[in-house]
């Protein structure tokens, strides 16, 4: 017998009696203001959070927060003037190793833990978010749900090779327990909520 | 290699430095009050335990469909499936995926898997060279230790010995204990490895069996920058790692950071289901011993164990003998009931480790009855002869004192007179409860003696 096969027969001979799948209870949040709930969880794990009107004031925040940085890749058209905001297909990911600054676009976010969902459908890399010195995502304020549960409600079947939640930037405390943001990931990261798209 | 000290002889070399065994003391409970402040702004929080609790028990009952239907989904993303009985024949699966891409150095991020098959070792030994990219395990692996804890894996080290160690292996000048410095230190270095290492290993914490998909947590980033970068990706899980559905993972990712760290979520949830345009993903299912654990009825429940450190950062006997102590991959209160089932004799001694106070079941956010397992472990393992044998005297002693009614008092009035009247009798290194304590002064009469004096008096 193979190893697979082995293993497969001692757990289906050990494993109990069969136990129900529970019902995941309908979790819901007490939170009125999402925005505002984000936006407070956000700041407390290092981010920063900007409201703003369109892409426009999104550039305006950007050349003022990120004035030093050389290299800027952008997933937004819109941004082509500030950024390189297209990547060739099949691009070998190692090139973007002197990336100082990173506009991607976040499909929604979640209040209570200000986690931002990026996959790589709107991702022109799988490395982009975390080979970039500074990270910023761009969500639609209407695009904030409560919980981690109401997440994975919106993410369904949704179909990618990647996806990931991401919340503040990289971060480590592994020195005692000391808290030093900027680890191997980005060292910020600016979410922008956005009125319109 | 094989450790020979047991759990008190080791934690005993910890406790030589009575103001660091203080500092690392606190420095864990600091972080389990950092979970109870996260845990308590969670009105469901406890319903959310249950819950999480509750899928576990249906997927050991089904883990063998689980595993089927894992499995399928996985390789119909692109996934290339490999099965390992055991830690040599995980290590040898790495190795031979190492070997077909002709790889000679890998990056690594945080998988206690690779800790408990020794990985590290036998790639070294075949030529390999592994660099582990979580600043934690980086810095144990400079020092040649071994995590002491599976979420904090340095949180034994100072920052001055931090500092010593970058000195000598990344050129850092001389004395520096500035955290901020040191991780930007280090960010530099591994940067330079993360950019030329064609191979990245990454652990697992969730696989979901409906997609196929596998999720792993990071606070750094390091697990995505090894393996978006590398052209190969190996991910090793233990076959214990499956979730049923992908909506599951709002419940465990509710759990895991706040119970870990008080995080409301790690930085980095990355869920991988498909492998990169022209590149390789590799996922190792291992069981090594994990089958076996699943048919003890007593101690299956510690296959629900989803890492999160939460009963080693309560524990006051981890607190206080360190990680290093339990003498295996695991360290803490989950560890010890993990590892007897791999090797009963040689952690005979981890569930002795405990004053089964409870407090590690009180905060586990999958409901592990921990502290009864490690009591039950106790049952087994004296039952099975691999018990201390100090500890199985005194036990036989005690056994005989407590059966005869003459005897025990015989024994109390002895064991009175000689406190009070040679008290260095008891009260020398030879007993192991006058460490670190003094003796109470001893009364002047049995309960029993005066009991009978007190209705004397009263029928009189």
């Amino acid at each position: 017998m193979n190893s697979r096969d082995s293993i497969l027969a001692a757990v289906a001979r050990n494993q109990p009696a069969r136990q129900p799948l529970p019902e995941v209870p309908a979790f819901v949040s007490e939170e009125a203001d999402l925005a505002e709930k984000f936006a407070r969880v956000a700041v407390s794990i290092g981010s920063k959070v900007f409201r703003v009107k369109d892409l426009e004031e999104v550039k305006q925040i950007l050349l003022k927060e990120y004035s030093g940085a050389r290299r800027i890749v952008a997933a937004f058209p819109e941004l082509a003037d500030m950024a390189e905001a297209s990547v060739a297909p099949g691009a070998d990911p190692h090139t973007f190793a002197d990336v100082d600054l990173a506009v991607l676009p976040a499909q929604f976010g979640v209040a209570e833990n200000s986690a931002l969902w990026v996959t790589d459908t709107h991702l022109p890399l799988r490395v982009l978010p975390f080979i970039c010195q500074h990270l910023a995502l761009v969500v639609p304020q209407e695009r904030l749900v409560p919980l981690m549960h109401q997440a994975y409600d919106v993410i369904g079947a949704q179909e990618y090779g990647f996806g990931t939640f991401i919340a503040g930037p990289s971060k480590t405390a592994d020195i005692e327990q000391s808290l030093v943001l900027g680890a191997h990931g980005p060292r910020t990261l600016c979410v922008f909520l956005m009125e319109k798209l | 290699m094989k450790e020979t000290k047991d759990h008190a002889a080791l934690a005993d070399t910890f406790n030589a430095d009575e103001d660091r065994v203080n500092w690392h003391d606190e420095t864990l409970w600091f972080v389990r009050q950092k979970r109870d402040r996260a845990a308590h702004t969670i009105p469901d929080w406890e319903l959310l335990r249950e819950t999480a609790s509750q899928i576990k028990h249906n997927v050991l009952s089904n883990l063998h469909a689980y595993l089927l239907q894992f499995e399928a989904n996985a390789k119909a993303n692109g996934i290339i499936v490999h099965w390992a009985t055991d830690a040599a024949e995980h290590n040898q699966i790495v190795h031979a995926i190492l070997q077909k891409h002709g790889v000679g150095r890998m990056v690594k991020s945080k998988s206690m898997l690779t800790e408990e098959c020794h990985l590290n070792e036998y790639l070294s030994e075949n030529g390999i060279e592994v660099i582990d990219t979580d600043l934690g395990e980086r810095i144990v692996q400079l020092a040649k230790e071994p995590p002491s804890h599976i979420v904090l894996p340095c949180i034994h080290k100072k920052k001055e010995e931090i500092g010593e160690l970058f000195h000598e292996h990344l050129g850092t000048p001389a004395g520096i204990s500035d955290p901020q410095v040191l991780t930007e230190a280090a960010r530099q270095h591994l940067r330079e490895t993360f950019l030329t290492r064609r191979a990245a290993l990454t652990g697992v914490n969730f696989a979901v069996a409906e997609t196929g998909e596998f999720v792993i947590c990071t606070n750094e980033g390091n697990a995505d920058m090894g393996a978006h970068l590398a052209d190969v990706h190996i991910a090793c899980m233990g076959i214990e790692k499956i979730i049923p559905e992908r909506k599951h993972l709002g419940v465990f990712l509710r759990l895991l950071a706040r119970s870990a760290t008080g995080q409301p979520i790690t930085t980095y949830s990355s869920h991988f289901k498909k492998p990169r345009e022209g590149h390789e993903l590799h996922l190792v299912l291992v069981d090594n011993g994990r089958s076996t654990q699943l048919g003890r009825e007593d101690f299956r429940n510690s296959l629900k164990c989803i890492r999160c450190g939460a009963c080693m950062n309560t524990c006051p006997v981890y607190r206080r003998s360190g990680g290093h102590s339990y003498h295996t991959a695991v360290a803490g209160p989950i560890g010890a009931i993990l590892a007897p089932n791999l090797d009963m004799k040689a952690n005979a001694d981890l569930p002795f480790a405990s004053t089964l106070c409870g407090s590690c079941s009180n905060v586990c956010p999958v409901k592990i009855d921990i502290h009864d397992q490690l009591y039950k472990w106790r049952q087994v393992i004296v039952k099975e002869g691999y018990a201390d044998t100090t500890k199985t005297i005194g036990m036989q002693a005690m056994t005989q004192v407590f059966a005869s009614p003459t005897t025990f008092k015989l024994a109390g009035k002895a064991g009175r007179w000689f406190m009070r009247h040679a008290p260095f009798a008891v009260n020398n290194k030879l007993n192991p409860w006058y460490k670190q304590r003094e003796m109470p002064v001893p009364p002047k009469e049995s309960f029993g003696e005066w009991y009978l004096r007190k209705r004397k008096g009263k029928n009189e």
